[in-house]
């Protein structure tokens, strides 16, 4: 879903945003024209046509009628955005009763997502459609930011904090989320999806204990594990092929000489594989920094298992 | 060199001048301390226990003997100030040579102190409340030094005959700048020290 | 006193630039030598600062990163913004036009303090060899540092915060020697109401910097202190809040914006009179509104903060409170168009850059309320529309009052004229390049682009290009300006001493002063706005 100006957004709240945009708009529009165009009139309306009678201009130092006109007007105008700015601020910070919780956590470079009843994921938040849902936000490491553009909301992640945001959104469908505060070399990699679904397919998707089409059976392991990659946040810190992102390639890795951070090197094997991900701080490739956090809860023994098996396809 | 410099004004604007001009160097040096004050008051208002408990870790009657050193040697500036009025160098230079003498007693208290807070594994980054007492004291002691070498520069120009009764312009400001040092202390002491 | 029209450029009276080597520029103690210093070195940062953004701009053609890595990225934006910040735009007009123009226009011989600016200017530029001395290890923080980002981070940010402290240090200092200045120095007969209004701006700006500074002195201390000494006020584990930092930073960096401002305000409205040949319309407005600017300005730093986790009571009344910054700058831009009316208008490229201030300004100024209110705020802040906004104000409007007030005084500091022709059209280029740049992160940025990005979605695409187009054209242009500026100074045509006929006291000395500015210092007898003569 995209919004072009002021428009598409995702729920009563963010179109409430957007007619005070469109209002503030309005009269920045308004006054920049008025003002502007006065400037520009002037200016060609008084070019000097006779350079010898430059000096025959009326001393108009002031008028206090006017002046005091400029001064109330422009007072009233901004008392009044102020106003209405904060009615919608007020009704986007409190949220509708009865909201389901999910806790989003922030660390370098990846959001992981814990749902009430302990499902936990990556970079991937589901909520169901038409139900106020409210986040639980906080960081691990550094400072990050949580924005649903389509939502028109945005808070801060901060470490020893906890931060909330709430939202209802209107219709399903998949929505960008943005870390908004920079947080270092994988920032603008950091990106989460929210995913609203219609309220019966949400509930098959609790059901099945929160595990995307769980493995379906005669689904090869490889393919799986593609999902997973997809899924689990391994793509804002690697690149399949071309350009690096902050960690190696997965073109051409499974059964290359890997060189280590100490000086030795080791064949990346499955098990080398395995350990990367559930262990990432046990053997550091040489050159890279080691900032790779552990999956060993976020997938299952299985779904690590499809990851490698996805590798080794990456020939 | 080229350019004027100030002989091109006027004393009495010169001396003036000098006096606005330390006036407002001592309305920044209020916001960088403020700055302090006010994280002070932050994580007092958040940490009461860790105050409470932290504050008596500190040397009270070291920092009683700091603070009485530090009012003497405001007054031995005031001494310093009135006898230049009156002409008398020789006085300036003895009153003057004891502030500085009285400020490097203040800095051997206060290196005492750290030292012995060392000793006991007490350092800037141990918790918050020690973070501001190293922080508030250090900045305050870097000021000292500052005002000892102020001071000890216009004992020099006292010296060298370039002061007297018509102009002691550098003596009643080093002598501002030496009094707000000292009531900065004034500040210090018992927030730090005394308030439980 | 020197009559009008004296010209004072013969190739034997160079006036203060008579004397030459470099030792009668390192210890020089004429205000117009040490205005000259800052005004190349803060040009040369503006240039450097502008190369890193070149750099950004031509990253930002693919969506995905092609030239640097990510990481090099974040280091130029960094980069750009701390030098452009620092570097540039605190020190340009204040430390450079300032000081060269503060004596002048009040009728002195030079600063209170003129040794006092000397080591100003030196440490200015010691604060600047440690900065780049910093480069070894770069920042990748964005200018804005926020921990607990920067005291983790392996760069040279301790060596950063030195260089800062430094620099700091030399605005306060300056500031200080202005407000002394113009409290002290001023000639017979100049009451505060028969200064200039640059005289204004430039003491409300000094109060600025003197109070604000030293805040932003301790916010990096502190941060230099977190990482050498593991002192724990930003620091989450330690009991410590990131969000301190903040708070401190932008008690600073908020008024600082007006550090920036009032100057060049002060600019404008030196130069619409004289190329209206109109008495300025409301001098008392402009002039308590500087003041006014200048105390509203420390209220209201928390609108930098909305999303960052505070109260909403606070975010309530720092919202109220910015929106009445608005109203003394919207007074000022309405005096200056009411100076225009009925006035006798020529279009020399200080009068353009100058009526290009007031309208790039005011999208500037009038992208400022989706920002200060708190439901528009939350949706907009960290997206390029702040980028866009603040480029407007502080490129669109701070940048041009520069290059109105060089193309204004460049005769008086040089004794050179320089050519028109070329002024106008790098003019040209600087203001379709400009708006094409930055009027395409208006768009996207409330489509929901966020900034430093290194890498954006496929989506932004379009505008990112446009905007890279612009800043090509808005470069050439201020090449060719600077390209001006030096053919100027090399082979322009010999100045008179008012070749404007303007009626401030900069303009009666000779062209290029003399070192000790006036043969006699003037006895002040009128307002500078006498222009016109029919009554209304």
């Amino acid at each position: 879903m995209d919004n072009v100006f002021a428009f598409g957004a995702a729920s009563g709240q963010a179109g409430r945003v957007d007619a005070l945009f469109l209002v503030i708009a309005v009269i920045g529009f308004f006054f920049f024209f008025l003002t502007q165009g006065i400037l520009i009139y002037f200016a060609v309306k008084y070019r000097r046509r006779r350079p010898d009678r430059d000096n025959e201009t009326p001393s108009i130092t002031g008028n206090p009628l006017l002046e005091f006109l400029w001064i109330l007007i422009p007072t009233l105008v901004v008392v009044f955005i102020f106003y209405y700015g904060w009615r919608v601020y007020t009704d986007l910070r409190v949220p509708e009763a009865g909201a389901t919780e999910v806790h989003v956590n922030a660390r370098q470079w990846m959001y992981e997502i814990k749902y009430a009843d302990g499902r936990t994921a990556i970079n991937e938040i589901r909520v169901p459609a038409s139900k106020p849902v409210k986040f639980i936000l906080s960081a691990s490491d550094v400072l990050h930011g949580f924005y649903l553009p389509d939502f028109r909301v945005k808070m801060d992640m901060i470490p020893g904090r906890i931060t909330t945001l709430w939202l209802q959104p209107d219709r399903p469908g998949q929505y960008q989320i943005f870390c908004t505060v920079y947080c270092g070399t994988g920032h603008s990699n950091m990106l989460a999806q929210l995913i609203v679904m219609p309220p019966h397919e949400y509930a098959e998707w609790v059901e099945h204990g929160g595990r995307d089409e769980a493995g379906e059976r005669g689904e090869p392991l490889h393919e799986r594990g593609e999902r997973v990659v997809k899924r689990a946040g391994c793509l804002s810190c690697h690149a399949v092929e071309g350009k690096e992102k902050i960690g190696p390639n997965f073109r051409g890795l499974f059964g290359s000489k890997v060189p280590l951070e100490g000086g030795q090197s080791v064949t990346a094997d499955e098990e080398f594989l395995r350990e990367s991900i559930v262990d990432p701080g046990a053997k550091v490739v040489k050159g890279y920094p080691n900032v790779m956090p552990t999956f060993k809860t976020t997938l299952t023994p299985e779904e690590v298992e499809a990851v490698v098996e996805y590798l080794k396809t990456r020939k | 060199m080229t350019g004027t410099s100030s002989e091109h004004h006027d004393p009495a604007v010169a001396f003036e001048s000098a006096k606005l001009g330390v006036w407002t160097f001592l309305a920044t040096e209020v916001l960088l301390f403020g700055a302090l004050f006010t994280a002070y008051t932050i994580f007092r208002m958040k940490y009461p226990e860790l105050f409470r408990v932290e504050h008596a870790k500190l040397d009270r009657v070291l920092g009683a003997v700091n603070t009485v050193v530090l009012i003497t040697s405001s007054f031995t500036v005031v001494l310093g100030v009135d006898a230049i009025r009156r002409g008398k160098t020789r006085l300036l230079e003895a009153y003057f040579g004891a502030t500085i003498l009285l400020a490097a007693v203040f800095l051997c208290v206060k290196y005492v102190e750290y030292a012995a807070k060392f000793h006991h594994g007490l350092y800037p980054g141990t918790n918050l409340f020690f973070s501001l007492y190293f922080m508030m004291t250090g900045l305050h002691g870097a000021h000292v030094l500052l005002g000892m070498a102020v001071l000890t520069y216009v004992l020099v120009l006292s010296r060298r005959g370039r002061l007297s009764e018509n102009y002691y312009t550098p003596v009643e400001m080093s002598g501002l700048y030496w009094h707000f040092v000292d009531l900065v202390w004034i500040y210090l002491f018992p927030l730090l020290y005394l308030v439980g | 006193m020197e009559s009008i029209g004296q010209t004072g450029t013969d190739r034997h009276d160079r006036g203060y630039l008579a004397e030459r080597g470099w030792r009668s520029w390192a210890f020089t103690l004429d205000h117009k030598r040490i205005g000259a210093m800052y005004l190349w070195t803060t040009i040369a940062f503006f240039l450097i600062g502008g190369l890193f953004a070149l750099l950004l701009r031509l990253e930002l053609l693919s969506p995905q990163t092609r030239y640097f890595s990510n990481h090099a990225y974040n280091v130029f934006f960094t980069l750009h913004g701390s030098m452009m910040i620092f570097l540039f735009i605190i020190p340009a007009i204040p430390s450079g036009l300032g000081n060269f123009f503060i004596p002048l226009h009040i009728g002195a011989r030079d600063v209170a303090f003129p040794r006092l600016n000397l080591a100003s200017y030196w440490i200015f530029a010691a604060g600047f060899l440690v900065i780049i001395g910093s480069l070894v290890a770069p920042m990748d923080t964005g200018w804005t540092f926020y921990t607990p980002y920067s005291a983790k981070s392996a760069a040279a940010v301790t060596t950063l915060s030195l260089g800062l402290f430094l620099v700091g240090l030399s605005s306060i200092l300056t500031g200080l020697n202005f407000l002394v200045t113009i409290h002290k120095m001023r000639a017979p007969g100049m009451t505060w109401h028969r200064m200039p209004l640059f005289l204004w701006s430039m003491y409300a700006t000094s109060i600025i910097q003197v109070i604000a500074t030293p805040v932003v002195g301790v916010t990096f201390l502190l941060l230099a202190a977190e990482r050498l000494l593991g002192v724990g006020f930003y620091d989450p584990s330690k009991g410590g809040d990131p969000v301190l930092f903040q708070h401190f930073f932008w008690f600073y960096s908020h008024p600082v914006v007006y550090v920036m401002i009032l100057p060049a305000m002060g600019i404008i409205s030196e130069v619409i009179p004289v190329f209206s040949r109109k008495p300025i319309f409301g001098y008392n407005a402009i002039a308590y509104s500087s003041l006014a600017i200048a105390f509203l300005g420390f209220l209201v730093w928390g609108h930098h903060m909305f999303t960052s986790g505070m109260s909403p009571l606070a975010n309530t009344i720092f919202s109220f409170l910015t929106f009445f910054v608005a109203v003394p700058t919207a007074v000022k831009v309405f005096n200056w168009i009411a100076t225009l009316y009925k006035g006798s208008i020529t279009l020399e490229s200080p009068m353009l850059y100058a009526l290009t201030f007031i309208f790039l300004f005011a999208v500037g100024g009038l992208t400022g309320p989706f920002l200060g209110a708190l439901a528009t705020n939350v949706q907009l802040h960290d997206t390029y529309f702040v980028v866009a906004h603040f480029h407007y104000t502080m490129m669109g409007g701070t940048v041009m009052g520069f290059f109105a007030g060089l193309h204004y005084w460049f005769p008086k500091m040089t004794g050179k004229m320089l050519n028109e022709k070329v002024a106008r059209l790098a003019w040209a280029l600087i203001f379709v390049g400009f708006n094409v740049t930055f009027f395409t992160m208006f768009i996207v940025g409330t489509r929901g682009m966020p900034r430093r990005y290194a890498e954006y979605l496929p989506k932004f695409h379009t505008e990112n290009v446009i905007s890279t187009i612009g800043s090509v054209v808005l470069a050439a242009g201020i090449l060719l300006m600077c390209w001006n500026f030096l053919q100027g100074l090399r082979k322009g045509a010999p100045a008179p001493a008012n070749p404007w006929r303007a009626l401030s006291l900069e303009w009666k000395a000779a062209s290029p002063p003399e070192t000790e500015n006036f043969h006699e210092i003037p006895v002040v007898t009128a307002w500078p706005y006498g222009y016109g003569t029919t009554k209304a």
